[in-house]
């Protein structure tokens, strides 16, 4: 093999050094090392690794667990920002009740989305140990990392590490001497986005078509084989030991007068930006300040857009630049968080390429359960290709409104087609004259082998 | 009306897991509640094997597994990377979702298009490469992406292909 150049073989990594970092202030990421190796169960146990574990189970009280989460304020990371201790307050538990399961959601696959990965690759223990609170508090008998398939680094690391906290104790019969008996299983899927929605999930688990499942009843009352099961990002869990060995209000304090949300936020940053990459910082964070760290646009290009947290995000405008990125703020903005990475739109890239592009993203991904959604999304790639290629036709734009409309939320089974309606309903509002240009102006192809949605 | 085949009954077309294959998809399903959930594993344990999901395995699998052959076949037709026709020795999975679309997956694309002589979902003809596109890898700050069998690479330039598939022989 030619050894001139360097192959450019992909590792997930923080942008900011191990000196940067401490427990007081990186909860997520302090014990990363700046080699990115692996933190081994030796490293994780010598830096405070599994003392709540220790502390907590020996305690025997998981409600003060489930409280200090919701006191913590920890939002969940998958993108939804539900309160982590509220949904944990709602998983029945009692004499009658069958234990359930704690599923960890690593399927990470939301455009423009890489923050999960870091966590699994290099400091695997803190998610298991974040699983095994939960299952503490969740009275959960058994725990599945569902991990999409694509990530094969991520399962390594994962398959190793749950040998070693199973060989210290951590894992299995009577964890930590508490008595608390636990153990997890790796669960790896075969593609598909919709195995993110957690009822899909849940189905997908269960070895049949990831279909989303009717809510109610939620999975904390029925989920996994009808058990109450608490579905949980990956970084949502990665937060509990640090809540519980630094307390609740160390932990709504880590975000300062920024935000009411609690904790700090794995951000990123990904497009034409010069330094793409991830950081631990203070949830409610600016995207001025994510772009500063991503040091800026290149070749001197303008901000046109931005989707604060993948791709079924609404598109924000540089105005909307200071805003701190929480939970609320971003809603407040037609928008939604989501998972916290930026991706950012410069001025010289069309929109409706971009939206063509999301859309047939959407379109190939539908479970095809409901109509609107089956339907409606190959639809507006149809309406995008035509547009994009200067061949619209009068209305069409019109038409991308109402299909958009009838995707939204409460009109189809799950979150999947309102996903998709968002950017697209915010790029219409914010760029509408780019749409309205490709009505009726035939320009030739532009974009050479498109894939039909559907047949891919 | 036909009877439907119980999983004891399904013709399975001379086709024979391989009795390690087997071995594992029993130890898989003792992980969950019902045999059903291993369902995906075996399908990739098949794939690891074959390369790929011959009809005959299907209801191979389902007999393990204990269910009908149609559970099996909605699953293994619905996730993508199963794979029901023959695929080359190396897949290749280009990323075309929105980071990687606007740091430049279609000119990624279209290169590898170009140095392989198919498109999207073909194979070449020596059997060697299988291109197809694949959901936002997760490596968005190394946009544009691919990954070929367990290897991730980006930001992929044209300039960087040959070596990169030269490790693919």
């Amino acid at each position: 093999m030619n050894s001139q150049r360097q192959s450019p073989i992909y590792r997930s990594r923080l942008l900011q050094p191990a000196d940067e970092r401490s427990p007081d202030t990186h909860p997520l990421t302090w014990r990363l090392r700046d080699d990115g190796q692996v933190v081994g169960l030796e490293e994780y146990e010598s830096k405070e690794g599994y003392q709540a574990v220790s502390q907590v189970l020996n305690e025997r009280d998981p409600g003060a667990v489930i409280a200090a989460m919701k006191e913590a304020n920890v939002r969940g990371r998958g993108g939804a920002g539900f309160s982590a201790g509220l949904k944990w307050s709602l998983t029945l538990q009692g004499n009658n009740i069958p234990r359930g399961y704690i599923v960890c959601n690593a399927d990470e696959m939301e455009p423009g989305t890489f923050k999960d990965r870091l966590l699994m690759e290099q400091q695997p223990h803190l998610l298991i140990e974040g699983m095994i609170l939960a299952a503490f508090a969740n009275n959960a008998r058994y725990g599945y990392i569902f991990l999409r398939g694509e990530y094969v680094e991520s399962a390594r690391v994962l398959t190793a590490a749950l040998a070693e906290a199973r060989e210290a104790g951590w894992l299995g019969p009577d964890v930590a001497g508490s008595g608390f008996d636990f153990d997890i299983a790796l669960h790896t899927g075969a593609g598909r986005y919709i195995c993110g929605e957690e009822t899909a999930l849940l189905n997908s688990l269960e070895g049949h078509r990831a279909n989303p499942r009717a809510k109610p009843p939620f999975p904390g009352q029925s989920g996994a084989w009808g058990k109450p099961t608490v579905v949980n990002n990956v970084e949502t869990l990665c937060n509990v030991p640090a809540v519980m060995l630094r307390g609740a209000q160390w932990y709504q304090e880590l975000s300062g007068d920024r935000t009411g949300d609690g904790g700090t936020k794995l951000y990123g940053a990904s497009g034409l930006v010069n330094r793409p990459g991830l950081w631990e910082l203070p949830i409610g964070t600016s995207g001025r300040e994510l772009l500063e760290l991503a040091d800026g646009l290149r070749e001197g290009r303008k901000l046109k857009a931005w989707l604060p947290g993948g791709a079924s995000t609404g598109f924000l405008l540089p105005e909307h630049l200071d805003l701190p990125l929480d939970f609320d703020t971003v809603g407040k903005e037609g928008s939604r968080l989501g998972t916290g990475l930026i991706t950012v739109v410069t001025e010289d890239q069309s929109m409706v390429a971009l939206m063509r592009n999301l859309e047939e993203f959407f379109a190939r991904e539908s479970c095809g359960w409901c109509t609107p959604c089956r339907d409606g999304l190959p639809w507006t790639v149809k309406l995008l290709l035509a547009l994009e290629r200067g061949e619209g036709e009068a209305g069409d734009v019109e038409l991308l409104d109402k299909l958009a409309a009838d995707c939204g939320p409460g009109l189809t089974f799950c979150a999947h087609a309102p996903g998709a309606a968002m950017p697209l309903q915010t790029a219409l509002r914010h760029f509408r004259h780019e749409f309205e240009q490709g009505v009726g102006q035939p320009k030739g192809k532009p974009h050479a082998d498109a894939i039909p949605a559907g047949q891919v | 009306m036909e009877t439907t085949p119980t999983p004891q009954n399904i013709a399975t077309d001379g086709f024979r897991l391989h009795p390690e294959d087997e071995a594992a998809m029993r130890a898989e399903t003792s992980h969950y509640e019902q045999p059903q959930a291993a369902c995906i594993e075996a399908l990739k344990m098949v794939q690891r094997r074959h390369g790929w999901v011959p009809d005959e395995a299907i209801p191979a699998i389902a007999r393990v597994l204990g269910v009908g052959p149609a559970s099996v076949e909605g699953v293994a037709t619905f996730y993508s990377l199963i794979f029901r026709q023959p695929v080359g020795r190396h897949v290749i999975l280009v990323c075309d979702s929105s980071s990687c679309f606007l740091t430049g997956s279609d000119q990624l694309r279209e290169h590898l298009t170009n140095r392989l002589g198919i498109g999207l979902g073909q194979t070449t003809a020596d059997g060697r490469f299988t291109l197809l596109p694949v959901c936002c890898l997760g490596a968005c700050d190394g946009g544009p992406a691919m990954m070929i069998g367990d290897d991730v690479y980006g930001p992929v330039g044209e300039e960087d292909l040959a070596d990169i598939l030269e490790g693919y022989p």
